[in-house]
């Protein structure tokens, strides 16, 4: 008998679905404020930052995490948490950057396929297909060889083949509203596709483009990363996450080992975060959508 | 069923020769296969070569030349090793499928048995453990947790207790000079593995879990329940049994995101397979290995995609396909 209840339960009651509700919603206003918190400490660098950027202490050398220097010092002596922080501001406006250009090509792709249908929407469809069939990663690597590899490009190339997924996406819910009453009583008192397309449309795909916009910054920084470690990103002197990671990849067995981890660390936090953000963002759209959490979300 | 297999890879065909024309395209703008004849500055050296390998022609001339060849196997020589490009394909094909098998079968499983362990006990401690490291397996960047792997699995422990060689290794994937055994292998797998799976296990354990939890709270889950099914039997039997099908295609369209893992992985452990072939080749601008590459990963996607929709439609007998 109690076997059978706990088959009959397992869609769940209600207070644990509210407890998982409120944990995953408190879990989203934690990462924002996290999220926060590493903008206005990257951006803020120049006032928070323990020392100058790039101030050498080169009779000091490399020094472990200590009071003084809390993520110790590099080759050089400088301050690893003054280099990090100031890389973030490479990393995280690369990031932002990126999601939001990907994003706008993607719902402006996604909009006019499922609208317009037919061979827009055909055309659209088989270029996707090509994107899923080329490994991204790759494609990235040779684009950026044959373009050069600063941020302007990295953005550039990012985006250009980033936006298809928020395209497909879009495309769906464009088909789903299309049909809906609203949008053929608008049709019916007259309005033209424009109207309907940034009155009614364009504001109904508001939750979809925010937890998208979320999505693409979180993968936007791994790539990023990546693609340093790759030798395909941000390159010296200028610093970031990634490229501060890369650096450090030949530390292994050193004494200088703690360089790998903290770059490795801040990414972590900041993806995190962010995920975290979408996820609520999600949910709050979405009621529906509590238990499955995280699936259908891909990394590129 | 063949019929179907045929109709879809016909249908790719095309998207294969635009997606190939388009690279070649691409790769013959970016980089310029006279770049070491440029230096010797005898502009008549330069000519004879452009037109002996026909670079004055149009570009469609070209890649029809190119697509000819690859087809009937002259591949071409690189012009970083100026080896042939045909058996460092093969070579490289080889390491890589060794590593992806292992990969794939490990990710399947782990994931698998991950996705329904939480989804029976759904909102019990271990199922938020297993979410919240699911989480952090998605916002690591691969080749950190690589690095990090090498440094508290192999370097960390040998210089704690002082041994001659790391329990795992993480050059390569056989030592080098000895008769590989299954050991020696294994040693050599284990971190490579992990390093390229971390991202798969995180996402298809949860997509695991989704779509179980769906399927048990079903109505033929609570009939099988109610007529007397042993609660383990119902859990693997009827309802993993169904959720085989969507597992399979989420599988298959991680596949291109399986070879980007590839390039990181091969990178981190100095393994000599396809991702570091492509890598080596970007760098050195050789064309003549990139094509082929490009194509064989395009081809061998579509056809893990084929191959997953046609498994799922044997797992689900609903499925026409």
């Amino acid at each position: 008998m109690a076997e059978v209840t706990a088959v009959a339960k397992l869609p769940s009651n209600g207070r644990s679905k509210f407890l998982q509700r409120f944990i995953r919603h408190r879990l989203a206003l934690l990462g924002g404020l996290t999220l926060l918190f590493l903008f206005i400490a990257c951006f803020g660098a120049p006032i928070f930052a323990p020392f100058p950027k790039n101030q050498q202490d080169l009779l000091l050398g490399p020094v472990p995490p200590s009071f003084e220097h809390l993520l110790g010092t590099d080759d050089l002596g400088r301050d690893y948490l003054t280099e990090i922080l100031y890389a973030g501001q490479v990393s995280l406006l690369l990031a932002l950057s990126v999601a939001l250009v990907s994003t706008a090509i993607g719902v402006l792709v996604g909009v006019l396929a499922g609208y317009k249908g037919g061979w827009v929407d055909n055309l659209f469809m088989r270029i996707t297909d090509l994107f899923l069939v080329v490994p991204a990663i790759a494609l990235l690597a040779l684009a950026l060889q044959g373009l050069g590899r600063s941020p302007f490009s990295i953005v550039l190339v990012l985006s250009l083949i980033g936006w298809t997924y928020i395209a497909r996406v879009v495309r769906g819910q464009v088909l789903s509203l299309r049909e809906r009453e609203f949008i053929e009583a608008a049709r019916v008192i007259g309005a033209n596709d424009r109207q309907i397309i940034w009155k009614h449309v364009l504001p109904n795909l508001g939750g979809v483009i925010a937890v998208n916009v979320a999505l693409a910054v979180a993968s936007a920084i791994i790539i990023e990363s990546t693609l340093s470690f790759l030798g395909f990103g941000v390159q010296p002197p200028q610093t970031s996450w990634g490229n501060m990671l890369s650096q450090a990849s030949g530390l292994i067995g050193t004494s200088k080992v703690y360089l790998l981890y903290f770059p490795g660390l801040f990414i972590l936090i900041a993806v995190l975060a962010v995920n975290f953000v979408g996820d609520g963002l999600r949910d709050a759209l979405d009621p529906r959508s509590g238990s499955g959490s995280m699936q259908g979300r891909k990394r590129k | 069923m063949f019929a179907y297999a045929f109709r879809r890879l016909i249908y790719s065909l095309p998207v294969l020769v635009i997606g190939s024309f388009l690279l070649f395209w691409s790769v013959r703008t970016a980089f310029d296969p006279l770049a070491k004849l440029r230096q010797i500055r005898d502009p008549e050296v330069i000519i004879r070569e452009t037109q002996r390998l026909g670079l004055d022609q149009g570009i469609l001339v070209q890649y029809w030349r190119w697509l000819s060849g690859f087809v009937t196997g002259d591949w071409g020589v690189s012009s970083r090793t100026s080896g042939s490009v045909k058996p460092m394909i093969q070579s490289a094909l080889t390491v890589t499928l060794e590593l992806l098998v292992w990969g794939l079968l490990f990710a399947f499983i782990v994931a698998v048995v991950l996705g329904v362990w939480s989804a029976v006990r759904q909102y019990s401690f271990s199922d938020y453990a297993l979410t919240g490291i699911s989480y952090l397996g998605l916002a690591l960047p691969a080749f950190w947790f690589g690095l990090i792997l090498i440094q508290f699995l192999a370097v960390w422990p040998q210089q704690l207790f002082g041994w001659d060689e790391p329990l795992f290794f993480f050059v390569g994937l056989t030592s080098a000079g000895e008769e590989p055994t299954f050991i020696d292998t294994a040693r050599h797998m284990v971190l490579p593995v992990l390093t390229l799976t971390v991202g798969l296990v995180a996402t298809w354990s949860r997509f695991t879990r989704a779509s179980m939890l769906d399927a048990l709270s079903s109505d033929y889950v609570r009939t099988a329940r109610a007529k007397g099914v042993p609660r383990r039997r119902v859990v693997v039997s009827h309802a993993l049994r169904n959720s085989w099908g969507p597992l399979v295609t989420v599988v298959s369209i991680d596949a291109a995101l399986l070879v980007g893992g590839l390039l990181v992985t091969e990178q981190v452990f100095s393994i000599p397979g396809m991702g570091r072939l492509f890598l080596d080749s970007l760098l050195a601008g050789d064309a003549f290995v990139l094509l082929p590459w490009m194509l064989i990963t395009g081809i061998a996607v579509i056809v893990l995609n084929l191959v997953a929709d046609i498994a799922y439609g044997l797992l689900d007998p609903r499925v026409r396909l």
